[in-house]
């Protein structure tokens, strides 16, 4: 049975993933790459990897879909805006991502009840996981922390000058 | 060895998929949020790979690898968001073929 929730959480990647990149509407193309996200979170819980599936959901799903949120909501302000904020709650796009998610849900909810729970003979617990990071990878951590630093002033440099300029005007 | 229950090769066979939409949307869309997004799906696709390799094997190792998939996808976003403001501030379109001043 888990072989089946398996094959079925992929296909909603697949099928979620495609739906997204052939989008002509920036903001219709994230719901779908949400539920894609949410797929492959899934596919993590079954494959015995929760903390994988948590920091899925948390971060990229969260995080990273929310910057982008930003983004698509900054660049179309105005009339042309409003008019498609209206377009948006609507409500009959949301049909197709809200039942992929429900699907997704459902099986989680069946992969919670089974007992054994994960497609994995053994699962990988968060403990072994936080071990080995700061164990055998400790410079990968610090490689880690210097690259989101460079990202930080990076990102700070672009969008510092792109709101200086705005308020000058 | 744990070992999945599901064969290894249908794992790796749809994270190839996922990076082969990555890819194709990355080359075939112009728009460069898209193009962010196909990035995304790409590293999302790798990060697959190595969670089923680590659950495979059962080490965590692979989950390690995941952690370090989402800290370079975060610093990814976080750059390439600020760019996209500042094309959209200096070009007045997000369509790539329109930046293309490097080009001379």
């Amino acid at each position: 049975m888990m072989e089946v929730l398996f094959y079925i959480a992929g296909f909603v990647a697949l099928t979620a993933t495609i739906a997204a990149l052939t989008r002509a509407n920036a903001a219709h193309a994230l719901i779908y790459l949400i539920v894609s996200l949410l797929a492959v979170a899934v596919l993590f819980f079954l494959m015995g990897a929760p903390f994988a599936a948590a920091l899925e959901i948390v971060i990229y799903a969260g995080a990273i879909m929310v910057l982008f949120v930003f983004v698509i909501m900054m660049l179309n302000l105005g009339d042309a805006g409003v008019s498609r904020e209206q377009q948006l709650l609507a409500g009959r796009i949301w049909i197709l991502p809200g039942i992929m998610a429900g699907l997704l849900l459902l099986e989680l909810l069946l992969a919670m009840d089974n007992a054994s729970g994960a497609t994995s003979g053994n699962v990988v617990a968060p403990k072994a996981v936080g071990i080995t990071l700061f164990g055998p990878y400790l410079l990968a951590v610090e490689i880690a922390s210097m690259l989101l630093l460079s990202a930080l002033v990076g990102a700070y440099h672009l969008g510092r000058r792109f709101i200086v300029r705005r308020g000058e005007h | 060895m744990g070992g999945l229950q599901i064969p290894m090769e249908h794992v790796l066979a749809l994270a190839g998929l996922l990076f082969s939409c990555g890819l194709m949307g990355l080359m075939l869309r112009r728009n460069i949020i898209f193009m962010l997004m196909s990035l995304e799906v790409m590293l999302n696709a790798a990060a697959l790979a190595f969670v089923a390799a680590g659950a495979y094997w059962g080490q965590a190792d692979g989950q390690v690898i995941f952690l370090l998939i989402l800290t370079v996808a975060a610093a990814e976003v976080a750059v390439g968001l600020g760019l996209v403001l500042q094309i959209q501030r200096r070009f007045k379109t997000l369509d790539m073929d329109q930046a293309n001043r490097l080009q001379g």
